[in-house]
């Protein structure tokens, strides 16, 4: 494999706290290591930032829920198609690209890893299928727990030990990286047409509160010793005053302490936070809670949060939150696609325009950006756009931009029609912190491969980690003439390595490289009791059977990586 | 010894049976039975073991005869076929896997071709509504486990899906539905009476084509408002009668067929099918979901989606896709007389295509890739046989509710046979070679 020396870049590194440093960053095998041989390929990187590959902690990018975002809007596929060109198949689609685009973009971007944040167990060979044909980018996905049958029946019973069995067995058979909670509860109330508002809604039949799903997920994550913590978007999303139910969520944390070998700290993840801030009693007074959330936050170090930043983009919503896309499509009256998945899920898709003339959609805007603002640590909040929820990830260049520009920001605040209203409903007007080169490497590098336990290999540029580098053509110590520099500079690399190899110049995909699959491979107790449920169920209630559920083979995944999990 | 295989997919409808137990000879070359398939699906395991069966690819003569050739020259074939082409049209691929699927779409790009499946003519009406409206959605399981309301409209599940009753509708007992079919309401909408109608505690027999008056009269008494004395044949208080039947239920489904998306108002049918289906979830949970045929017709749609961004009509005659049924579909290229080469995989478009869109494939360069002989292999220049996809090969295909089932290969094809993705991937490399492709 090829030798690279990065020279003379200015590098961002918090796993090492280099900040801005002019030094070289070397590759070899596909590895960083200390010192390239002499006959290393040079990359000039003066007056350029170099930085770890990317890491996408959430996004909806591959499965059942985007391809049907994909065949039911073709209108996003207006102005948006690009021609077959050299290494590059054809690409189409805006909110949610084909995933060919879809693997050049976060690459051209920077982003070496990504995941995939709700896979239904029994569509998991579609994911796979998808991430498959997603050129470049490692991805994994994250299998839902928060409504299957056996969790809410064992945990019912408080029977942790069955629970983490259970959720062992499953990652293994969908080859799933971690455990993922929507709407816990709501989405099977959702079956009946009905939904759980608060922890504390008992869910239909079942007999159990969201409050000890969480709980008892939380335990069972624990107890096996995941990489990844529980990750969770709770219920009550998207409505004024949800940021009540997210504050009963968060406190359910308390007093767990993360037990795992992947260097994670965090019990719980709470993703696209934006979504769960909100204050008010309806969209008339409506008002951003990002403070309460935050505080909270940044009081307890076991909890680490995205963002979901609103783009003010035309976009497609999705989420295994099946009554809240219901709810939604009674707001916008657009189509609405809905898709209950037996014994374990449900997902909506409906498109959505958050236009900068709607005040709920510029109050939505300005309550992503705060929360970024006023996290204190960095390592514990990552920039998402819960993609493509509240944007498409393509976005990210002008999210940075908002972040690291008050100047930007303040642009955009004056191009709003209720200017007046952002301003009283939430507190973006009166922030005036910007993110610094090295807090962006925290907050889409170093943090978020640190909260899903990829610190070893990804996220850094210390000697012995995977080589995903991306050096933009940024130069730190010149002033920003226009805040429009920083978004043309972080959408496309001037280079962009993943695992050694290059794959992007200058903007331009050069190569597919050698993308993997990551997943986790828990070895568990046996557990009798657990194997002959499962039995059971796929006998009696599943429409499969137990023998064809596996996501088996090498055309499902062709390159797998799996994190290796001891919890005998 | 014989050996028996269980958890064996049927590759027949869009049912997607995955319990069948098929019994193979020692060696595995034979196949002797099959346990719990309908009988479509046994005859279609049978089949491959016919003696008649071609196995090697024949060109058409000028005289009207078959000469036999490699697979090499008819990958050669195919290939120049679709190099030399200015717009060919890939067409097909509802009866083969994922993987092959996915080989031939990368053909397409390179060949700038037009590409289709066969829900052009099936649920290609319902994507365009689905387009228009949405898809209140479920899979089958959430059916048997919760369903207590069941109205097949337009569709004969009882001949077209044989087991799709037993298994996912109408008689298993689920979790809340322990007393299975006794749980159950059925309502049959249909013109005829067919021996799905004779089983429904309701048959409405509506007038032929009359499909979008009735849904529309059924959202109209669903919300007791004026009806006239009859709509579509139906007695308004048949109709009030079956609007209270399917209100009253705890989850509904709507299972509609070709009865709807080809009766005359096509797409607008189910625009008004699945409108009625959202409104019906003012009052109770309902899901509607399309009786796919094809077993892995949604497959095809499904990898079409994610790799060019549209389910079927595709044109990428300018290196990108392009997407307007009626003017990118088969059929309307065929009959303008827009395509100078056509290529045809695992369907027969020479069957189930008017005839003046059948007579074009007759008159230009054509390959039909087929394991059988069928009216468009006849047609056709060349028609390559190849391995029967789910049980001679395996592969991923995409069960009428979108959920993956691994097919699974049972008996070895004859000797010397190749599968369809073998196929394509000869044509594709050798396409590349004649192209100058990356």
């Amino acid at each position: 494999m090829s030798e690279y020396i990065i020279k003379n870049g200015n590098v961002f590194d918090p796993v090492q706290g280099i900040k801005g440093d002019k030094a070289d960053v070397a590759i070899k095998d596909g590895k960083i290591v200390a010192k390239a041989g002499s006959g290393a390929k040079v990359i000039d990187a003066k007056g350029k930032t170099v930085m770890a590959g990317a890491v996408e902690i959430h996004a909806h990018i591959a499965g059942p829920k985007v391809n049907l975002g994909r065949i039911y809007r073709p209108e996003d596929k207006l102005f948006s198609c690009t021609p077959t060109k050299g290494m590059e198949r054809m690409g189409g689609g805006a909110s949610i690209p084909t995933t060919f685009k879809t693997g050049y973009e976060y690459a051209k971007m920077g982003y070496t890893t990504a995941m995939e944040a709700a896979m239904p167990p029994l569509f998991s060979r579609h994911v796979h299928e998808e991430i498959r044909d997603t050129p470049i980018i490692d991805e994994g996905a994250f299998p839902v727990f928060g409504n299957n049958w056996f969790v809410m029946e064992y945990l019912k019973n408080h029977e942790v030990e069955n629970t983490a069995a259970y959720c062992a067995w499953l990652l293994r058979a969908t080859k799933g990286f971690a455990i993922k909670v929507v709407n816990p509860g709501g989405t099977e109330a959702w079956g009946w047409g009905l939904n759980c508002l608060s922890v504390n809604d008992p869910v239909p039949y079942f007999d159990i509160t969201p409050a000890e799903i969480i709980k008892g997920l939380i335990e069972a994550n624990e107890y096996l010793g995941l990489p990844h913590s529980m990750h969770i978007h709770p219920n009550n999303l998207g409505n004024p005053g949800c940021y009540e139910t997210t504050l009963d969520t968060l406190k359910l944390a308390s007093g767990f302490k993360a037990k795992n070998k992947f260097g994670r700290e965090q019990v719980m993840h709470l993703t696209h936070s934006q979504f769960h801030s909100y204050g008010g009693t309806n969209w008339g007074d409506f008002e951003s809670k990002a403070k309460e959330i935050t505080d909270y936050v940044n009081k307890n170090k076991n909890i680490t949060i995205d963002t979901g930043n609103v783009t003010l983009d035309e976009t497609t919503t999705m989420t295994a939150d099946g009554p809240f896309e219901h709810h939604l499509t009674g707001l916008n009256h657009l189509k609405w696609a809905n898709c209950d998945v037996e014994l374990e899920t449900a997902a909506g898709v409906v498109p959505y325009i958050y236009s900068p003339s709607i005040s709920v959609c510029a109050i939505q805007w300005a309550i992503g950006l705060e929360i970024a603002l006023m996290m204190k640590d960095p390592m514990r909040c990552y920039i998402t756009t819960d993609h493509p929820n509240a944007g498409p990830f393509t976005r990210y260049p002008r999210v940075i931009k908002w972040l690291m520009s008050t100047k930007a920001r303040e642009a955009q605040i004056n191009a709003f029609k209720h200017k007046d209203k952002v301003l009283s409903q939430t507190s973006i007007g009166s922030l005036d912190k910007e993110i610094s080169l090295y807090e962006l490497a925290q907050m889409t590098r170093a943090g978020p491969a640190k909260s899903l336990g990829l610190s070893a290999m990804c996220g850094g540029l210390k000697p012995g980690m995977d080589a995903d580098v991306a050096v933009y053509d940024f130069d730190p110590d010149k002033p920003v003439a226009n805040p429009d520099d920083i978004e043309k500079a972080f959408s496309r690399c001037a280079a962009v390595f993943k695992s050694g190899v290059q794959v992007v110049n200058n903007g331009e995909i050069i190569s597919n490289g050698h993308k993997r699959t990551l997943w986790v491979n828990v070895k568990s107790k046996e557990n009798p009791q657990v194997m002959r449920d499962i039995n059971e169920k796929f006998i009696k209630y599943y429409s499969m059977t137990q023998a064809n559920y596996e996501a088996l083979g090498h055309h499902f995944i062709p390159n797998p990586f799996a994190l290796e999990v001891d919890a005998t | 010894m014989t050996k028996t295989i269980t958890d064996v997919i049927c590759p027949f409808c869009g049912t997607l049976c995955d319990d069948l137990e098929v019994v193979v000879s020692d060696d595995g070359k034979k196949l002797l039975e099959v346990y719990n398939a309908c009988v479509i699906g046994t005859e279609k395991f049978l089949h491959s073991q016919s003696k008649d069966r071609v196995t090697r690819p024949r060109l058409h003569q000028p005289d009207g005869t078959w000469k036999e050739i490699s697979y090499d020259e008819a990958a050669e074939y195919t290939a120049q076929m679709l190099a030399k082409a200015k717009k060919p049209l890939m067409y097909g691929w509802s009866s083969t896997n994922c993987e092959a699927q996915s080989v031939g779409n990368e053909i397409a790009e390179i060949s700038r071709a037009c590409c289709d499946n066969t829900a052009a003519v099936c649920h290609g009406t319902t994507l365009i509504a689905v387009q228009d409206i949405g898809l209140p959605t479920c899979t089958l399981g959430e059916v048997k486990n919760r369903a207590d309301r069941i109205i097949f409209w337009g569709c004969n599940p009882a001949h077209a899906h044989p087991r799709h009753m037993s298994r996912y509708s109408i008689f298993p007992r689920g979790f809340f539905t322990g007393k299975g079919q006794m749980s159950r309401k059925m309502i049959v909408v249909d013109p005829r009476v067919t021996d799905t109608a004779k089983m429904a505690d309701v048959h409405l027999q509506i007038e032929q084509g009359r499909d979008y008056e009735l849904l529309n009269a059924l959202r109209v008494a669903l919300n007791n408002e004026w009806l006239p004395d009859s709509v579509a044949g139906i007695p308004k208080e048949k109709i009030r009668e079956a609007a209270e039947m399917m209100k009253s239920g705890r989850f509904g489904i709507i299972f509609f067929g070709m009865g709807v998306t080809q009766s005359l108002s096509k797409n607008h049918n189910i625009d008004e099918a699945i409108a009625l289906t959202v409104h019906l979830n003012e009052f109770t949970k309902y899901s509607i979901m399309p009786m796919r045929g094809h077993y892995n017709v949604t497959g095809s749609g499904e990898v079409f989606a994610w790799q060019f961004g549209f389910p079927y009509s595709i044109d990428l005659s300018r290196g990108f896709a392009r997407y307007n049924p009626g003017d990118t579909s088969s059929i309307d290229l065929l009959v303008r007389g827009e395509i100078d080469a056509m290529f045809t995989i695992g369907s027969d478009p020479g069957a189930h295509f008017p005839i003046s869109a059948v007579k074009p494939i007759a008159n230009m360069p054509s390959v039909c890739i087929d394991p059988h002989q069928t009216p468009t292999s006849g047609v056709s220049k060349l028609h390559v046989p190849v391995s029967f996809n789910g049980v001679e090969t395996g592969g991923n295909c995409y069960r009428m509710d979108n959920v993956p089932i691994d097919c699974r290969k049972v008996v070895e094809p004859p000797e010397g046979m190749l599968s369809d993705e073998q196929f394509l991937i000869k044509v594709r490399d050798r396409l590349k070679q004649l192209k100058g492709a990356a």
